[in-house]
């Protein structure tokens, strides 16, 4: 079995900090993954009109690269990369005509049917690794610090391609087994405002405020975080955020990689704490999970 | 395709028909519940409701849907869809409407508006995503 990994462009540049740690915790935990030779966009958003099948070549041509190296599964860090892709595979298995025309328009590539499986990291970690076998490989736990779990939109809907369809505890599970405690959050399913922040930059604070408001509420230390887009709605612009809106208090943000990296005892350099807003750094040397001196 | 009913005024039926056609859902299986609208994290900013807009829908009534800017409005969060006791893909509908305006070559975003610190610290899915969702 091969396993590709495929990071989107995000994860490259803006969102390193979601990469650099997931790749070297696979190495610890002894999962090998290949990055996909050739990759691109992964399109972004899901296209929802029914006669709108151009948008559903990008995600499609990634997953052709990941069969045409020999993957049956390709990973995604990214939650939104993860819901382009396995809806655009879920439509070519279910629709046979979308998929011949597809096929037919992309000419110059192998015929796709659906044969690669595309996972998100947290099931790769629940599914293949476990929580009992992380929390083993964990050597520095977060004992003491409360997490809240944010699940946005994109891991954990349509059903069809939720990564906890069945008992919605993954980040929870994931939480507990690094040592720390998750927070009950009352928005861990809800929308931060996604692409509305640049286009309504007004209703989209709005929407992240409430966001902020119920982890506020929950009591948490920090709030985790699987999608850039939620990171720069809920981290990136969490002042201004804060600014706008009276009561809400600031609450570092970290993407879930960053706190798997530093539980494992990995370098913190790998967890790029330089990309996350200054919160996170200080939260983590004050609790003395990082040393101090250490980037 | 949904058959339409006929009070629909004879001028909306060519739209009616488009959005069913776009979305492949049926808008009258909808019976005013609200639950889209109970869960929606935009319906604030909306002109009204999301189950308003699938009742003027189901009249027929497309451009008061585009004046009330809900497929603008809508961030494709898809709770409304895992919510909706009829199992109509509401999320789909929206884009349809948003489909209508997008093809006759309007913006919903007017991209030089976009402020320089936007630009600079935004991630690319979230332009990605915009431009996607709201330019022709």
């Amino acid at each position: 079995m091969k396993l590709g990994y495929y990071p989107g462009c995000t994860l490259k540049t803006k969102a390193a900090n979601l990469e650099v740690a997931a790749l070297a915790a696979l190495d610890r935990l002894g999962i090998e993954t290949t990055e996909l030779d050739r990759w691109n966009c992964c399109g972004a958003v899901f296209s929802l009109a029914d006669d709108d099948l151009i948008h559903q070549v990008a995600p499609i041509r990634n997953l052709i690269r990941a069969a045409q190296q020999g993957c049956d599964t390709v990973v995604t860090i990214c939650s939104q990369c993860y819901n382009t892709l396995a809806r655009a595979n879920k439509l070519v298995r279910e629709d046979d005509e979308k998929r011949d025309t597809l096929n037919l328009f992309m000419r110059e590539e192998p015929d796709y049917n659906g044969e690669v499986e595309v996972v998100h990291y947290l099931s790769l970690l629940r599914d293949r690794v476990g929580w009992e076998k992380l929390r083993e490989a964990v050597t520095n736990p977060l004992t003491g610090l409360k997490v809240a779990p944010f699940y946005g939109c994109t891991l954990v809907r349509p059903l069809e391609v939720a990564v906890d369809a069945v008992d919605h505890t993954i980040l929870e599970g994931f939480i507990s087994a690094l040592g720390a405690e998750p927070a009950s959050f009352s928005a861990a399913r809800e929308c931060c405002g996604a692409y509305q922040m640049i286009a309504h930059p007004e209703e989209g604070m709005k929407r992240a405020a409430k966001v902020i408001a119920a982890a506020n509420h929950s009591g948490a230390d920090a709030l985790i975080l699987s999608c850039p887009l939620c990171e720069y709605n809920l981290g990136t612009r969490q002042g201004d955020v804060v600014a706008a809106h009276s009561g809400l208090d600031q609450v570092p943000t970290f993407y879930f990689t960053q706190l798997l990296g530093v539980a494992l005892g990995l370098d913190p350099e790998l967890c790029r704490l330089d990309l996350s807003g200054p919160a996170a750094r200080t939260l983590l040397t004050e609790r003395k999970y990082i040393a101090a001196a250490t980037a | 395709m949904a058959s339409i009913p006929s009070p629909i005024h004879p001028d909306n039926l060519r739209a009616v028909r488009k959005i069913a056609e776009i979305s492949g859902q049926n808008v009258y299986e909808c019976m005013q519940c609200g639950t889209c609208s109970a869960v929606c994290p935009m319906v604030e900013s909306m002109g009204f409701t999301t189950r308003q807009g699938i009742h003027y829908l189901q009249f027929g009534e497309v451009e008061a849907v585009i004046d009330a800017r809900i497929g603008e409005f809508c961030a494709s969060c898809q709770t409304c869809l895992v919510r909706c006791p009829r199992g109509i893909d509401v999320p789909r509908v929206f884009e349809a409407v948003r489909q209508l305006v997008l093809r006759t070559n309007t913006d919903l975003v007017v991209l030089k508006d976009i402020p320089k610190d936007t630009l600079a610290e935004a991630p690319q899915i979230a332009f990605v995503a915009t431009f996607r969702k709201l330019t022709s």
